[in-house]
């Protein structure tokens, strides 16, 4: 009887080894590996990834890095060949790079085996995330995360009865979010040093960061509207003139002098994160930043809600405002392929890109965006859809990465070192283009 | 021991190591010797002089590693052209020559000045010695980050300090973020770290001093003063200047601290020679470009250094 439970438990334990090594087996083989930044949306698309586990039984398993460190780590990723990540949510300016190098997979044929349209996506997140080159139907990438630069305001402050009489006499017009950047600049002017509920305030928030992109993603709201172009329209490659338009001048020196006089101290090297704190510890009026963090910060238990409104990078001679937001890719190197092929599929589906806005992502579907109740689904959608309707981005070029540092060496220098003038430091930018453009072959 | 225990024959294994150890018993003491540093040559060839010369070969290429499916060309003295005629990179060459100038200097002074403090007895001499040793046991990464958060102007202790001393308001300046103060400022929180290290050197160089020396200058009636330059500075000068050495070859090639305090900014106001190496390499990807600089700064450091080293060397001998 004994020898015979033995052999019993005996056979159980062999039995439950091999299922065990069997699952694991299998668990390794369905799990992918989706990598992308350490933010807001990144917890809405864990949520929502749940449901394709559901769905399919593929575990997700997630890389979030700082956006900080966020380029960096996963262009070395992608650069080494590595199989960290088999899904990646890159940025925008990478899909030349990886594009050309063969860092991902070319989704053209998977997209009309699978019917997935390119025209059910709003045209700049295909253009922008998407293509390669750009302009033609080549697709590197899914449209997955909308997004684009936009404006908070305290909208319980310019409701105060005291400030906004103050206001209207000092430049005879109502304290209403700012539709042009002189009255952006107004704005922020009246609201500098002043106290408010016995603290003291500042005007704006604007990205400064020196390290990776961040005061390039922000001077280019300025630069564009101002008259900004990357180059000759009819001569690609061409800079000399339109990086350095006159237009382009002014829309450098607004910048600078938007730092100057209407920014709190120490902002010298501030991006999205020091934005969100200035703004949620009641320290600015008005608040530059990506529509990604607005639905965190409308929820805000001490500035969200009624005290929180939004509006779109006001207009000068002209009105864009920059372009942010990633497609999802599946990496070449990648031993799953075929199952994050399957997960872009399952992204794809308009039921799936419905629930990512619900929870928090952007979607960029067309048929979640022009529903006719997409405006009235948040306080922020109003804004985001007129503000995808008018974007521009930065070069996505292979050697983007050159190019943004060199913007952000001068842009830098001149507004917050003040070395220079305006037309100095964007001269010696169209030198530091010309000699990139050169060296890829270009001129 | 070995030739007094042979190996017993048992079986083809014993009689294998038998002929391993015979053998053994054949080799001269520097063949032994030989064998025993070979694994470390060979270690420091692979992770040292191979990648060194590995370098040398991309910086005469334009090879990007973001592109490894574009072959590399070559350039030939193309990218030391480059730099050597770029006014940015000889900026960063002042910043860091500032820098270490400066750093260098100020620790070496209150280095001394502490080591000759500290050196006397005096009640509580383990726990200030303690207390002074800390910044320098701190990590880079944590000095750097927690500074940041001391010189934030709106929240940080340090402008509160100032204000408090001065009765300057502490929101109206800013050590990171001012043009003229950034660079004093990584100056200041080098020299907070790594005065202990300069000090720690010194205190060595003065333990050193025999008492007779100072004995036989009380008899000949010698001030303090005068031991203090005949005595007491000579007999260190050989520590100080090892100090100086150390010091200079780690703050030439300063990044961490100075990435994490200001990133070179504001503007390049900061960005030492690393700092532009580093975006070069691995933030613009021009892998060629950036060997090219990283040979100029090795020669640089290794040149100075081997000058430094021998006029070190005849200080010993005085």
């Amino acid at each position: 009887m004994l020898r015979l439970t033995s052999a019993r438990v005996m056979a159980a334990a062999i039995l439950s080894l091999g299922l065990g090594i069997a699952t694991g087996a299998h668990a390794q083989g369905k799990q992918l590996t989706l990598c992308w930044a350490a933010w807001d949306p990144a917890n809405a698309l864990v949520e929502l990834s749940k449901d394709f586990t559901a769905k399919t039984g593929i575990k997700m398993k997630f890389e979030f890095v700082p956006w900080t460190s966020y380029a960096d780590r996963f262009i070395n990723e992608l650069n080494s060949h590595g199989k960290l990540c088999d899904l990646i949510i890159g940025d925008s300016q990478w899909i030349g790079g990886a594009a050309v190098n063969g860092h991902y997979v070319k989704l053209n044929d998977f997209f009309a085996k699978n019917k997935i349209s390119m025209d059910d996506f709003v045209p700049a997140t295909v253009v922008g995330y998407s293509e390669w080159p750009k302009n033609t139907p080549n697709y590197w990438a899914l449209p997955a995360m909308a997004d684009a630069v936009g404006w908070t305001y305290r909208k319980d402050w310019f409701a105060r009865p005291e400030l906004r009489a103050e206001f209207k006499q000092k430049y005879h017009r109502e304290l209403e979010p700012p539709t042009t950047l002189d009255e952006l600049k107004q704005t922020a002017e009246f609201f500098q040093g002043r106290k408010i509920d016995g603290k003291t305030v500042y005007g704006a928030y604007i990205f400064t960061e020196r390290g990776s992109e961040g005061i390039t993603m922000g001077v280019t709201n300025a630069l564009y509207n101002f008259g900004f172009e990357y180059e000759d329209p009819k001569k690609p490659y061409h800079l000399d003139g339109f990086v350095n338009s006159p237009g382009s001048i002014k829309g450098l020196e607004y910048y600078k002098a938007l730092y100057k006089c209407c920014t709190a101290p120490g902002m010298t090297n501030a991006y999205m994160q020091e934005g969100l704190d200035a703004f949620k510890s009641g320290q600015v009026a008005m608040q530059m930043n990506w529509f990604a963090f607005f639905p965190g910060l409308y929820k805000d238990p001490n500035v969200g809600g009624d005290k929180i409104g939004f509006f779109v990078n006001p207009r000068e001679t002209r009105q864009f405002t920059q372009l942010g937001g990633q497609g999802i890719s599946v990496v070449s190197y990648s031993d799953h392929k075929e199952d994050a092929l399957e997960y872009i599929k399952w992204f794809a589906q308009p039921d799936v890109q419905k629930k990512w806005w619900q929870l928090g992502g952007y979607s960029a579907a067309k048929s979640v965006v022009d529903a006719p109740d997409f405006p009235k689904s948040a306080p922020f959608a109003p804004a985001f859809l007129k503000s995808m309707a008018i974007v521009k981005d930065f070069w996505a070029e292979p050697a983007y990465a050159e190019l943004l540092l060199d913007m952000q060496k001068r842009v830098h220098d001149y507004v917050v070192a003040d070395k220079g003038s305006a037309k100095e430091a964007l001269d010696l930018l169209v030198k530091d283009w010309d000699k990139v453009f050169k060296a890829e072959g270009k001129y | 021991m070995l030739a007094n225990k042979p190996f017993p024959p048992q079986g083809l294994e014993s009689r294998a190591s038998g002929r391993v150890a015979m053998r053994l018993r054949g080799l001269s003491d520097r063949t032994i010797a030989w064998l025993f540093i070979l694994p470390t040559i060979l270690l420091l060839l692979a992770i040292n002089i191979f990648p060194l010369i590995w370098a040398l070969r991309l910086s005469f290429t334009n090879f990007k590693s973001n592109m490894p499916s574009v072959p590399a060309r070559f350039v030939g003295i193309d990218n030391y052209v480059d730099i050597l005629t770029d006014e940015d990179i000889w900026y960063a060459m002042q910043v860091t020559a500032r820098f270490v100038f400066w750093s260098v200097g100020l620790e070496v002074l209150l280095g001394f000045g502490l080591a000759l403090l500290i050196n006397r007895q005096f009640r509580g001499h383990s726990f200030w010695t303690t207390l002074i040793l800390l910044p320098m046991m701190l990590s880079p990464a944590v000095v750097g980050n927690f500074w940041t958060f001391l010189l934030q102007p709106q929240t940080g202790l340090f402008n509160d300090i100032v204000s408090f001393f001065t009765g300057i308001p502490p929101g109206s300046f800013q050590m990171i973020g001012d043009v003229g103060l950034a660079p004093w400022t990584i100056v200041m929180v080098d020299t907070w770290m790594w005065t202990p290290y300069v000090m720690l050197i010194c205190l060595a160089g003065l333990r050193s001093i025999p008492d007779y020396i100072y004995e036989a200058a009380e008899v000949d009636r010698a001030t303090p003063w005068r031991q203090f330059w005949s005595i007491t500075l000579p007999m260190t000068l050989p520590f100080l200047m090892l100090a100086v050495l150390f010091r200079g070859i780690e703050n030439f090639k300063m990044f961490d601290m100075v990435n994490l305090l200001t990133s070179g900014g504001p503007g390049s106001v900061t960005e030492t020679v690393s700092i532009t190496l580093k975006r070069a390499a691995f933030e613009k990807w021009q892998t060629g470009y950036s060997s090219a600089l990283a040979i100029i700064l090795f020669v640089t450091v290794f040149g100075a250094a081997n000058i430094y080293v021998k006029a070190l060397n005849r200080v010993k001998q005085r």
